[in-house]
């Protein structure tokens, strides 16, 4: 996984609440067996009418071409765990979500492919919705700055460092492997 | 220290604890098509093995052809995703249920039926709903499929410790059978939200939980997920026992697990939750969902709501109802009886058991499909399948005008043949109402096998507590 650090771009404002990971990515997308190649499904259904952009809908607004950063609302990710919906976001080039909450299994998801998602209070997040300019995340420092809005964000611990470095969490486990050893000695089912 | 059943079960898994997150040992780890391929190519990639083959179970359900199983799948992709279960299976030495043993089905129907289930573990799947299993006492959450890596890597799973909730069901329904565990569980997803049990591991309990079947609980403990939570749990008890006990891989000695289980697994009276929230079911109406999330979701004797109504304040949220009607077509003010459908789908790991089927007959038995509904009953397994047929269900619905299908998650979330055309509006004993889940630009309403039997009859919705179900 590549190390993460700063992350500087025009935020996409996807203004909806409970956004589930079925319109992240539709089913018909999920047969594939690679994890690469999902940016193209993102969004899919509301993104294409019969394989036409939909002019309407905000991926395709030519501003936020290149936008690295989504900006979300409410349970964001809630519903199926299909991590497809974070290869697609990721594959399509967003590395940091900002919302006032996820979804959990989508939020873990996130971690594991590199992506930051970052919860922040209500009137933040109105804030980041009304800037047009770009905002700048620091993971680092757990900052995001933007149009005069300076704030730092939580995250755990745990989390932080994988990002920072770029960690594979099998290995790190796999480093208490005496200590498996040990529970499954000991534990029955 | 007095604990929650939660906690106890969280607390005799922890294998290490650091940075505010335990290393949980997984002790069942159910495996599907769909979520696994990636996984494996991880480990192939690092030349890791499965650590616990023997607690890894497979089997193909969401993208199976519920036709006849006897041709070959004319989909290439969903043949090539079953085909990559099958050759990974073989090659890491996990045992699979395929497509043609007597077995397979969906995955959290089948745990449970072969006694791979079993109160006090641990269980991870690569599926949200794998809360259903909670149902006996089990922790059990959906993951990632980078989680199912780590698991058949470590057979262990890294996880901050969620908060506790109880759910309190209280109350004696006037009618079981029109009221079923589909409509208590909408019911509590309908006053919580979608995202009121985010975070925590929900224990159902109270009267009415006891009183339920174990296939009731596992309706109710499926949708869990739709509340937001991590996890849906309720205390074993000699239903639970009894329901497992002879099962195929049930423990041997499994008296002393019973009594191992009985001693152990349960909330101890001073243990302290979380958060708290309570239902009676005295006064609970069948449950119709109008919109396009789970709580978006009303009485069948209601109508469909004003978006501002539904929002109470919270302007995001009424966009969200706005939006959702427009793509539901439903005007505000329609009664929910008066809402036509073309389609009904009787199946899902939320409610395709035997029991489930049961009472759907009881609706249909005698009775004719309407002319202008298509309606199929998908069992949730070959097991399930079979006893139904014994029983004489299959006749009792394909008489009735019902397709009779092979076992799989099917239309629940079309991935496999079995999807509605666009504009079709079905009522779906399955457990998201997401636009398109069912196919592109179709109409989900969300109800209780009875419901969908009784809609698939009168071809609009109906209160069946109007029908004679005893």
């Amino acid at each position: 996984m590549e190390p993460f650090k700063k992350i500087s771009s025009i935020a996409t404002p996807l203004d909806k609440v409970n956004v589930d990971t079925d319109q992240i990515v539709p089913k018909q997308f999920l047969k594939l067996i690679q994890r690469t190649g999902f940016g193209q499904y993102l969004f899919y259904d509301w993104r294409y009418e019969k394989g036409v952009p939909k002019k309407d809908f905000i991926l395709n607004d030519p501003a936020y071409e290149n936008s690295k950063i989504l900006l979300a609302r409410d349970n964001f990710g809630c519903g199926s765990s299909r991590e497809h919906a974070v290869w697609a976001l990721d594959d399509y080039g967003f590395k940091v979500i900002i919302s006032t909450s996820f979804a959990d299994i989508f939020y873990n998801n996130c971690f594991k492919n590199g992506i930051l998602p970052i919860r922040v209070p209500d009137e933040i997040l109105q804030k980041l919705f009304s800037t047009k300019r770009t905002i700048e995340i620091d993971l680092e420092d757990q900052s995001i700055k933007a149009d005069g809005i300076q704030v730092s964000f939580d995250i755990e611990p745990h989390w932080k460092k994988i990002l920072l470095e770029g960690l594979d969490d099998i290995a790190m486990t796999l480093q208490h492997e005496d200590a498996i050893i040990r529970y499954e000695k000991s534990h029955k089912v | 220290m007095s604990k929650t059943l939660f906690e106890k079960i969280w607390d005799s898994h922890v294998v290490v604890q650091e940075d505010g997150r335990s290393l949980l040992y997984v002790d069942r780890h159910l495996v599907h098509e769909v979520t696994s391929p990636q996984a494996f190519d991880g480990l192939r990639l690092n030349g890791r093995k499965v650590r616990r083959t023997d607690l890894t179970f497979a089997t193909m359900d969401h993208n199976v052809p519920t036709s006849d199983r006897s041709l070959p799948i004319i989909d290439q992709t969903s043949s090539t995703q079953i085909k990559a279960l099958e050759k990974n299976c073989k090659e890491f030495g996990i045992t699979l249920f395929d497509i043609n043993s007597p077995n397979q089905g969906i995955v959290h129907v089948i745990g449970p039926e072969l006694g791979i289930t079993l109160p006090g573990t641990t269980i991870v799947c690569g599926d949200s709903h794998t809360s259903t299993h909670g149902a006996f006492g089990a922790l059990a959450f959906g993951i990632g499929t980078s989680d199912v890596e780590h698991v058949l890597a470590t057979q262990c799973i890294m996880m901050e410790k969620p908060k506790t909730f109880e759910i309190k069901i209280q109350g004696k329904r006037k009618n079981p059978h029109a009221v079923t565990a589909k409509d208590i569980i909408l019911s509590i997803i309908r006053k919580i939200g979608t995202a009121g049990g985010t975070g925590t591991v929900i224990e159902y309990r109270g009267e009415t939980i006891s009183e339920l079947t174990m296939e009731q609980r596992m309706t109710i403990c499926n949708m869990s997920i739709e509340a937001g939570a991590r996890a849906g749990l309720i205390a074993p008890d000699e239903k639970t026992f009894q329901y497992l006990r002879g099962r195929k891989y049930s423990p041997e000695n499994y008296d002393e697990s019973v009594n191992y289980w009985r001693e152990n697994l349960k909330t101890d009276s001073s243990a302290k939750f979380d958060k708290s929230f309570i239902l009676g079911v005295e006064n609970i109406a069948p449950q119709v969902s109008w919109g396009t999330n789970p709580a978006m979701t009303t009485d069948v004797t209601g109508t469909v709501p004003f978006p501002e109504e539904y929002g109470k304040g919270n302007p995001e949220e009424e966009k969200g109802a706005t939006k959702a009607l427009q793509y539901m077509n439903l005007q505000p003010g329609t009664a929910i009886t008066d809402i036509t459908i073309d389609r009904v789908f009787i199946g899902s790991c939320t409610n395709s058991r035997l029991e489930d089927l049961m009472e759907a007959a009881k609706v249909v038995k005698g009775k004719k499909v309407s002319t202008k509904v298509r309606a199929m009953v998908v069992p949730g397994s070959q097991l399930v399948k079979k006893n139904a047929e014994e029983l004489g269900l299959d006749k009792i619905f394909k008489s009735a005008g019902f397709e009779w299908r092979e076992s799989g998650c099917s239309m629940c979330l079309g991935m496999n043949p079995d999807i509605l055309s666009a504009g079709e509006r079905c009522a779906s004993t399955s457990n998201r109402n997401f636009e398109g889940r069912q196919g592109t630009g179709g109409r989900t309403h969300l109800v209780s096998p009875v419901m969908a039997a009784a809609a698939a009859i009168h071809g609009h919705f109906v209160d069946v507590r109007e029908l004679d179900l005893n």
